[in-house]
């Protein structure tokens, strides 16, 4: 169950009456204008309270929320857009899509996470968990883009990288450490965005960037909240207390440094208005590329190891001797 | 040959537990084993062959020829999510260095194996179960940024239950940080072997484990990306024993050789003889 999906009911029911309203008014031609004005006022009223400040845990749901602007969304938002299928060696995952595009003037390589709309969809999209043969596939098209010198955009949104038994056969932990190897040293700008859910080592497996960005309520985690909660209280149902504590929002992430940009929402989420969101987020890409583009690749490599060079948290001097404690 | 701190702080074992560790049983078939037989058959029993999980500073003596010069032995953990949770993440850390006399889930720095400087990075499981957070990050990359400055081949052994949870984010970062640091080592021409010890899964297994030129297993070690529990909890069925076994992975094509502890340091020997640096017959 999605809490943001049902907190919102309340105020779908509102909304509609106000479209009820408006025709009403329209049709029998009354005026009515009071009557909507106050229902108005109230919508924005429980929508600010209900989504002004969102905790963590509820931010996770709205990062899952079956109306959430998918990875498919964005790809049918491009200016163009050609797939290219398949890993070359084994098969063609859609949980992972890529293929080449036209972005804000520029041509580029796209790579997308895809998660499905519905039960059926998200079978055939295994619920946007890539499998080896989707990273494989990434890595292909990661090497044309750095050969072909065209920007590589990702967008990333999944729960997580394939934990089934076919998956380990065909070695996940490898097709994503190749992955890492290979954006480390692609000889173009990359440009990562988390629009959904950024789960762990199968998320960053295109994260690893030029420039992070991250749709105001995505999340981006080292374990799944569900996960983190089993293993600390052996209790999923802690879930909650795990989304506060792994610190995975956007506004988080900006303050440690692991982003660089954060696309704000409409109130209530991306879904409340999916077409303008895909355009805000397209918008920043196509702005990241502007500037990344007066790099030379060296530049760009040097920068880039440089960025992952200094992340993490350590003292340099040592801890007090353990006796001393 | 100076002794490193590490090396010095109190073992797995206290004194006062001494007595009850002059034993001990083998997990796989039961049997009781003299502890100094144990040790000197490099922890591997004599009765059915079974590899027990071995500390850091036992497989730096196992492996080279004398000393071995600690690198980035002062990076120590912080606390940069002020984390709690059924403790707080420095009780953790402190605690650990006491069970496992280490400063942190991994030791790195050079020496010689039969002769042949190399440098060397060693995860232990007893320390946070080998997760790896910043400092294994840090110090993992400045074992590589030495050894590419010395043209030292790398050699890792690995042992980790994956990315370190206290660390949030900046842990999973260290999948980046250290995949670039591999990336640039290679790139130079410089050789990395790398031996995967049980067990070796998730965030670890997903870098830098698999990046490596050549790539070891220890016999029977379990060696994966995702977690038995979660592959059986996903597919609600029980999965064969031998599954994630190093000789499955082998079977499969995902790793270059399987060997036993006996023979680890020789067969690293001469793999590091194929890479040195070509030397005229006289
Ligand atoms: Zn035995």
């Amino acid at each position: 169950m999605n809490v943001i999906v049902e907190r919102e009911k309340g105020l779908l029911e509102l909304e509609a009456r106000i479209a009820e309203l408006r025709s009403v008014a329209a049709a029998q031609s009354v005026d009515l204008h009071s009557e909507i004005g106050v229902l108005e006022a109230k919508a924005t009223q429980v929508a600010q309270e209900m989504f002004g400040a969102m905790t963590p845990w509820e931010r996770v749901h709205m990062a899952r929320h079956p109306r959430r602007p998918l990875g498919s969304d964005y790809l049918l938002a491009l200016d163009a857009f050609d797939e290219l299928h398949g890993d070359r060696h084994f098969g063609d995952d859609a949980a992972l899509v890529g293929g080449l595009a036209r972005l804000a003037g520029r041509n580029v390589v796209v790579l997308a996470q895809v998660k499905g709309r519905d039960t059926k969809q998200n079978i055939a999209r295994n619920f946007g968990m890539p499998a080896p043969h989707g990273y494989r596939k990434a890595k292909r098209l990661m090497e044309l883009a750095s050969r072909l010198g065209l920007p590589l955009v990702t967008l990333i949104d999944t729960p997580g990288a394939d934990p089934g038994i076919a998956s380990e056969e065909h070695n996940q932990s490898e097709a994503i450490a190749a992955c890492l190897t290979t954006l480390a040293g692609v000889k173009v700008p990359v440009v990562a965005t988390v629009i959904g859910e950024g789960g762990s080592g199968g998320a960053l497996a295109l994260g690893l960037a030029d420039y992070v960005i991250m749709l105001e309520h995505s999340v981006y985690s080292v374990a799944s909240p569900e996960g983190c909660a089993a293993i600390l209280w052996g209790d999923a149902a802690k879930a909650d207390e795990a989304a506060a504590r792994l610190r995975l929002t956007s506004d988080d992430l900006k303050k440690f440094g692991i982003i660089d940009e954060i696309v704000p929402e409409p109130l209530g989420g991306a879904h409340r208005d999916s077409t303008q969101t895909v355009a805000d987020v397209l918008a920043a890409i196509g702005g990241a590329l502007d500037t990344l583009a007066a790099h030379s690749p060296q530049e760009l490599l040097d920068a880039r190891y440089a960025k992952y060079r200094k992340m993490g948290a350590f003292l340099d001097t040592g801890l007090p001797t353990v006796g001393a404690r | 040959m100076p002794i490193p701190d590490w090396m010095r702080l109190p073992r797995a074992n206290a004194p006062q537990e001494r007595d009850a560790t002059l034993w001990e049983r083998c997990p796989k078939c039961s049997e009781m084993l003299y502890r100094k037989d144990l040790e000197q058959h490099l922890w591997v029993c004599s009765r059915c062959g079974h590899h027990f999980r071995m500390h850091a500073s036992d497989r730096v003596h196992m492996l080279l020829d004398g000393e071995f010069q600690e690198i980035a032995a002062q990076v120590a953990p912080s606390d940069p999510l002020h984390w709690t949770d059924k403790r707080t993440y420095p009780a953790k850390i402190a605690a650990d260095r006491i069970k496992s006399g280490l400063t942190e889930a991994i030791v790195v720095g050079t020496g010689t194996l039969a002769g042949q400087r190399l440098a060397l990075g060693i995860m232990d499981f007893s320390f946070r179960g080998g997760t790896m957070g910043s400092v294994v990050g840090e110090r993992l990359v400045r074992l590589f940024e030495h050894a590419l400055h010395h043209h030292f081949p790398v050699v890792l052994f690995t042992a980790s239950g994956g990315a370190r949870m206290e660390e949030g984010m900046l842990a999973l970062m260290q999948m980046a940080k250290s995949s670039a640091a591999v990336k640039r080592f290679t790139d130079a021409g410089n050789f990395y072997a790398v031996v995967l010890t049980d067990p070796t899964t998730g965030g670890v297994s997903a870098s830098f484990a698999f990046q490596a030129d050549v790539i070891i297993a220890e016999s029977k070690a379990s060696i994966g990306f995702a977690g038995r529990r979660v592959i059986e909890q996903t597919i609600r069925q029980r999965l064969p024993e031998n599954f994630q076994t190093a000789e499955f992975l082998l079977e499969k094509g995902q790793i270059d050789m399987v060997v036993s502890r006996h023979e680890l340091r020789d067969t690293l020997a001469r793999l590091l003889g194929y890479v040195a640096p070509a030397t005229v017959p006289a």
